[in-house]
C-alpha cells in the first residue's frame, strides 16, 4: 500500500516536472519527441518505469511469453535478448533490466500485421533479472529470467 | 550515394518476413566517463525507430541508452508480398536521423 502510494507520487511528480519544463521553454521541442516517454525511460525504479510506460504496474505472469537470454553473459555491453509472445493481439513488448540504473530498456509497439517476436541487444551493468512485458488487449503479461554478467568471463 | 547507417537483411517464407536490421550508432547513455578528459560523455542514443511497410507503420520501437552500441533488432512481419517496400527510420536524442528503404526479396516457398 505504502509502496504503491510512493510510486504514484513519484510518477505524477516526474510527469509534472517534465510538463513544467516544456511549458517554461527549458526543453526545446526537438529534444522532446511527442511519443518518447521520457518519464518512463528515466525512472529509477522497475515498478515506476513499468507504470510510466504502460499505464499500470499490475502484471500477470504468463507462460505464453518466451524470453531467450543467455544464462551467463560474458560481455554486459551486448546481451542478446529475444522475446516471443504467443498471446493473441500483442500490442507491445517491453524489455526491462531490473538492476540497471534506468530499468526500462526498450518498448516495441507492434502493428496488427507484425508478429510478437522481437530480438535486440542490450547493455547490462551487472547480473540482473531481465523482464519481458507484453501488453495484449489492455492487459500486461510478463516473464523473467536471471542473467549473470561476468566481467572477465570467469564463471561468476 | 552516401553509405547509410542502416543495414537490412530480410528473408521471406510464405507471406511472413523476418527483417533483421543493424544500425551504426554509438548509443552513448550519458553515464560513461571519458578516460582522457575524466568528463561524462554526453548522451547520444536512438530514441525511436519506425518501420513502415508500404507506407503503413507496422512497428515503432522506443529505446534509451540501455540498448547496445550499434543496435541490432529482428522482427517478423506478415502479409508481405514480393516487391513490397520496407522503410526503416530512426531519430536520436540530438535530433539526428536517418532512414533507408528496401524492396522485399522474392518469397521462398513454405517448407513442408
Amino acid at each position: 500500500m505504502n509502496q504503491n502510494r510512493r510510486i504514484l507520487l513519484k510518477s505524477t511528480f516526474a510527469a509534472g516536472a517534465t510538463g513544467l519544463a516544456i511549458s517554461t521553454g527549458l526543453l526545446t521541442p526537438k529534444t522532446v519527441l511527442a511519443a518518447w516517454p521520457k518519464a518512463a525511460f528515466e525512472a529509477k525504479d522497475t515498478n515506476a518505469a513499468i507504470e510510466a510506460s504502460l499505464g499500470s504496474s499490475s502484471v500477470i505472469e504468463s507462460k505464453d511469453i518466451k524470453l531467450k537470454a543467455p544464462k551467463i553473459a560474458e560481455n554486459g555491453a551486448s546481451v542478446s535478448i529475444t522475446v516471443t509472445s504467443k498471446i493473441a493481439k500483442t500490442e507491445s513488448i517491453s524489455i526491462v533490466i531490473a538492476e540497471n540504473g534506468t530499468p526500462l530498456a526498450a518498448t516495441f509497439n507492434l502493428g496488427t500485421t507484425t508478429k510478437g517476436i522481437v530480438s535486440t541487444r542490450v547493455k547490462m551493468g551487472k547480473s540482473s533479472d531481465v523482464i519481458a512485458i507484453v501488453k495484449a488487449a489492455g492487459k500486461l503479461y510478463s516473464t523473467s529470467k536471471n542473467v549473470k554478467v561476468t566481467i572477465g568471463g570467469c564463471g561468476g | 550515394m552516401a553509405k547509410s547507417s542502416i543495414k537490412i537483411r530480410s528473408s521471406i517464407i510464405g507471406d511472413e518476413a523476418k527483417v533483421k536490421c543493424l544500425i551504426r550508432h554509438p548509443m552513448e547513455s550519458g553515464l560513461r566517463k571519458s578516460k582522457k578528459t575524466k568528463k561524462l560523455i554526453p548522451a547520444k542514443f536512438i530514441q525511436e525507430v519506425v518501420c513502415k511497410h508500404n507506407g503503413k507503420t507496422v512497428m515503432t520501437a522506443q529505446w534509451n541508452g540501455t540498448i547496445s552500441t550499434n543496435p541490432y533488432m529482428v522482427f517478423h512481419l506478415t502479409e508481405v508480398k514480393n516487391g513490397d517496400m520496407i522503410k526503416i527510420s530512426w531519430v536520436d536524442n540530438t535530433g539526428q536521423k536517418d532512414s533507408i528503404e528496401k524492396v522485399m526479396p522474392t518469397p521462398k516457398k513454405k517448407r513442408k
